[in-house]
């Protein structure tokens, strides 16, 4: 069985997002990019899956312009077989998305394929749904623990849901987006950065996919959370009372 | 603990023992060379120290010193340690005068009531050092604005023979900034206005009492950052960084501070402004001055204003972590690091078996990178540039070619911000796993790189199985951290390591005192690195800018080199 994860490029969760001076979206130019968080977790669950001998393959994909390759070379560096780029612009929204991971399937024709729930810069989480939606796959979503039984060609799914733990048993081919708990990715290590290097890149264009990029939602302004006003020191109960009740008017 | 207690009851009991024959004990303190010492002053409360340290003992606290690196606070715990070894005696300098409230009276009159604190719990805090381990029994802190309020200080402090002591952050870590006695602190928490910054010269001029992460905050909204980087940033201001030549994490790129600083702007002893804040960064006219008063720990002068060459910020940064199997392999990595990606090279950490054990035991969520063997050594290697694909092109031919070449056993890249932080959390968390590991007696040491293991090695086989060597540090300074951890502070361990350590370290041509200084720990150790002349013409030039030794007393230099004559 093949298994294909989704891969996407973000500004690195640990830098301080800033909005571009004329409001049209966030500063990506020198700014740390990485893959997304979730991703990640999603292509180690994939490598495991591999490693206990359940899969023969892990092909990791992207779409976007050509710096995400770097991204699909960190992908390869953790132990993926082999990669696909999908030559598009940034930004893209989840339906097209969707759209191109199923036109790859159709090409790969992958028994699983692995998302990360959703991507830290916009967060959507809505490209693992559209994309089981188009494939007419089970989904498993939010997934904390995935048990593989290949026999029965069945997953089982631990979903964290409010209130408890969800248990979901997909025939496969399946669609499966990861949660934050489902594992620690692995660090890439030398003899596999070094590996990966040689391991194959392969590129398609949305001609090639017969896809059409069009979105029925415009970007109008994006702009900063208001700042946090500083806080003051009261010097007395009563001053305390008299602003809760005039200033803040909570009591 | 009842080991403990009965172990605290009998250093008690020797103090005692001691005292009687002490007849002038209200002046006189103990001092231990690696634990904390009793005092004395206090003759109606003898049972008090006692009480008091046992509490402290099982305190908790944050310390400044350890929100190191990439935005990590950690906490410690940290043992007040009550042991007695090596007891040094220093004596209050008779000749200095205590405070009167006419002195009181005066200091209200230049400084305000608000300049004046003499509220007891804001003294405690300041009386104590963070490792709890120097305390002092100062009565008065000032606060002053200006220079010219530091200068009328000084001045009537020295024509009063009223001892000062300069305060920063009050982060160091050989009990340079706290008072030995009942010295005046002299705070620069207030003094902490940015002055200027130029885009072009890229020179920040400010005042001393600018807190180190904010001006790196201030200079990231510019695209710069502050030529050092210590993990007690959040506390420690850029005079005390400034009067101690502090190192740190940056020094191996950006070079010591006696690089970096430009120029200063210091209070003498007797209330002289000497303004010589330049901002040139060529300028030979006659001695360069500032010089001395960088790292010389507040003992000649009290810096007010400092200018300072700033770096610019570089987008591009790669750390790895690599496993080495012997010592000789990590120097060999060190230099092909410098002929490979010098350009870009910025840090160059290692940290041993020992080391990574003990981070591994005592520190929640580090993660070994290579969970599936240990090895002998770790490096940490930090590259920042300007070009994302060329560094990463650079480090990784450098990282084949020492693979090829056999120099490394294993490694890891981090891939993203998240992982290099846990990379350096690992480096930055062995003070903070060592404090827990139980007692520590620890050296900060510059020994010639090649030589710097076999301290190590020989501290070892000297100490044998009963106590467990860590070393790590700065290897591209040749910086060694070596410090020895027991379960329980031993004084046979102690006369094991001392003087053998600080001898070792003179033989080899060594410092003592890498980036730590001398401050009270270590003012009679000088005699290690520095020759008899050396230290005998600081003496001279200590007494010659401050001729009744007010400033900063009982540190840095042996008190008997500076008597009266």
């Amino acid at each position: 069985m093949k298994i294909m994860v989704a891969i996407k490029r973000v500004v690195d969760y640990a830098v301080k997002i800033r909005v571009k001076p004329d409001k049209s979206g966030v500063e990506t130019k020198n700014v740390k990019m990485s893959m997304n968080p979730f991703c990640e977790i999603a292509l180690e669950e994939a490598l495991r899956v591999k490693e206990l001998g359940l899969a023969s393959e892990v092909v990791a994909v992207s779409v976007g312009p050509s710096q995400f390759t770097e991204t699909l070379r960190t992908g390869l560096a953790m132990g993926a077989d082999r990669a696909i780029h999908v030559e598009a612009p940034e930004n893209i929204y989840p339906i097209t998305i969707a759209k191109i991971l199923k036109a790859l399937v159709d090409v790969e024709k992958p028994g699983l394929l692995f998302l990360g729930k959703q991507a830290i810069d916009n967060d959507q989480n809505q490209t693992g749904q559209m994309v089981a939606g188009l494939l007419k796959w089970p989904q498993g979503t939010f997934a904390s623990k995935v048990v593989l039984d290949k026999e029965k060609q069945v997953a089982t799914v631990d979903r964290e849901v409010d209130g408890g733990i969800e248990t979901l048993c997909l025939n496969l081919p399946a669609v499966i987006t990861t949660d934050l708990r489902l594992n620690q990715p692995r660090y890439a290590t030398l003899p596999n950065i070094m590996k990966a290097k040689s391991k194959p890149i392969k590129k398609f264009t949305l001609q090639d996919l017969n896809i059409e990029i069009k979105s029925d939602l415009e970007v109008v302004e994006v702009t900063e959370p208001p700042k946090r006003k500083s806080g003051v020191i009261v010097s007395s109960v009563d001053e305390l009372i008299d602003k809760l009740k005039n200033e803040a008017r909570v009591i | 603990m009842e080991w403990k207690a009965s172990y605290r009851l009998l250093n008690y009991c020797k103090h005692l023992f001691h005292r009687r024959w002490t007849p002038n004990f209200h002046y006189f303190k103990t001092f231990y060379t690696s634990g904390c010492r009793y005092y004395f002053n206090q003759p109606s409360v003898l049972i008090k120290p006692y009480i008091g340290n046992f509490q402290q003992a099982f305190q908790t606290f944050k310390h400044p010193s350890v929100s190191l690196g990439m935005h990590q606070r950690n906490r410690c715990r940290s043992q007040y340690r009550c042991f007695a070894s090596q007891a040094t005696i220093i004596q209050r300098r008779s000749d200095f005068s205590t405070i009167s409230s006419e002195d009181l009276s005066y200091f209200k009159n230049i400084l305000g009531e608000r300049g004046v604190v003499q509220d007891e719990e804001t003294l405690d805090a300041v009386n104590t050092d963070w490792m709890r381990k120097y305390k002092g029994t100062s009565k008065l802190m000032l606060q002053p604005r200006t220079a010219e309020e530091v200068s009328q200080i000084l001045k009537y402090c020295n024509s009063r023979s009223l001892a000062v002591v300069p305060q920063g952050g009050n982060t160091g870590l050989v009990g340079g900034s706290v008072p030995a006695f009942d010295e005046v602190i002299v705070s620069l928490s207030h003094m902490s206005k940015i002055i200027s910054f130029d885009k072009v010269s890229s020179v920040l001029v400010c005042e001393a009492g600018c807190i180190l992460e904010n001006l790196i905050t201030f200079l990231d909204n510019q695209g710069f950052i502050m030529p050092l980087d210590l993990g007690a940033k959040g506390s420690c201001q850029i005079g005390g960084n400034v009067s101690t030549n502090a190192g740190g994490l940056r020094l191996l790129r950006y070079g010591s501070l006696h690089g970096s600083v430009l120029g200063l702007e210091v209070v003498l002893a007797n209330g002289t402004v000497l303004d010589m804040l330049s901002t040139l960064r060529k300028d030979n006219t006659g001695y360069d001055l500032k010089h001395l008063f960088i790292g010389s720990e507040g003992s000649l002068g009290i810096v007010t204003k400092v200018s300072i060459l700033t770096p610019p910020k570089l987008s591009s940064v790669n750390v790895c972590f690599l496993a080495c199997k012997d010592y000789e392999s990590c120097l060999k990595l060190l230099l092909e690091a410098r002929r490979k990606v010098g350009e870009i090279l910025s840090a160059f950490e290692f940290l041993d078996h020992d080391a990574m054990d003990l981070v591994l035991k005592h520190l929640e969520g580090v993660r070994n990178p290579f969970p599936s063997s240990m090895h002998n050594f770790y490096v940490l290697i930090e590259t920042m540039g300007s070009n994302e694909s060329y560094d990463r092109e650079k480090l990784d031919a450098f990282l084949l070619h020492s693979m090829e070449n056999d120099l490394m056993s294993d490694g890891v890249v981090a891939q993203d911000i998240t992982q290099a932080s846990s990379c350096w959390h690992i480096r930055e968390g062995i003070p903070e796993a060592l404090m827990k590991a139980g007692g520590v007696y620890k050296y900060d040491l510059s020994i010639p790189v090649e030589k710097m293991y076999d301290l190590v090695e020989e501290m070892r086989v000297r100490l044998d199985a009963s106590a467990k060597v860590v070393a790590y540090g700065h290897l591209g300074d040749g910086n060694l951290h070596l410090n020895i951890s027991t379960p329980q502070y031993d004084d046979n361990i102690l006369a094991q390591i001392e003087p053998f350590v600080y001898e070792w370290t003179s033989k080899h041509k060594g410092s003592i005192s890498a980036e730590h200084g001398l401050g009270l720990m270590k003012a009679n150790k000088i005699h290690y690195t520095k020759s008899s002349e050396t230290v005998q013409l600081m003496a001279t030039i200590k007494k010659q800018l401050d001729p009744n030794g007010i400033l900063n007393p009982y540190k840095v230099l042996p008190s008997s080199l500076l008597t009266k004559n």
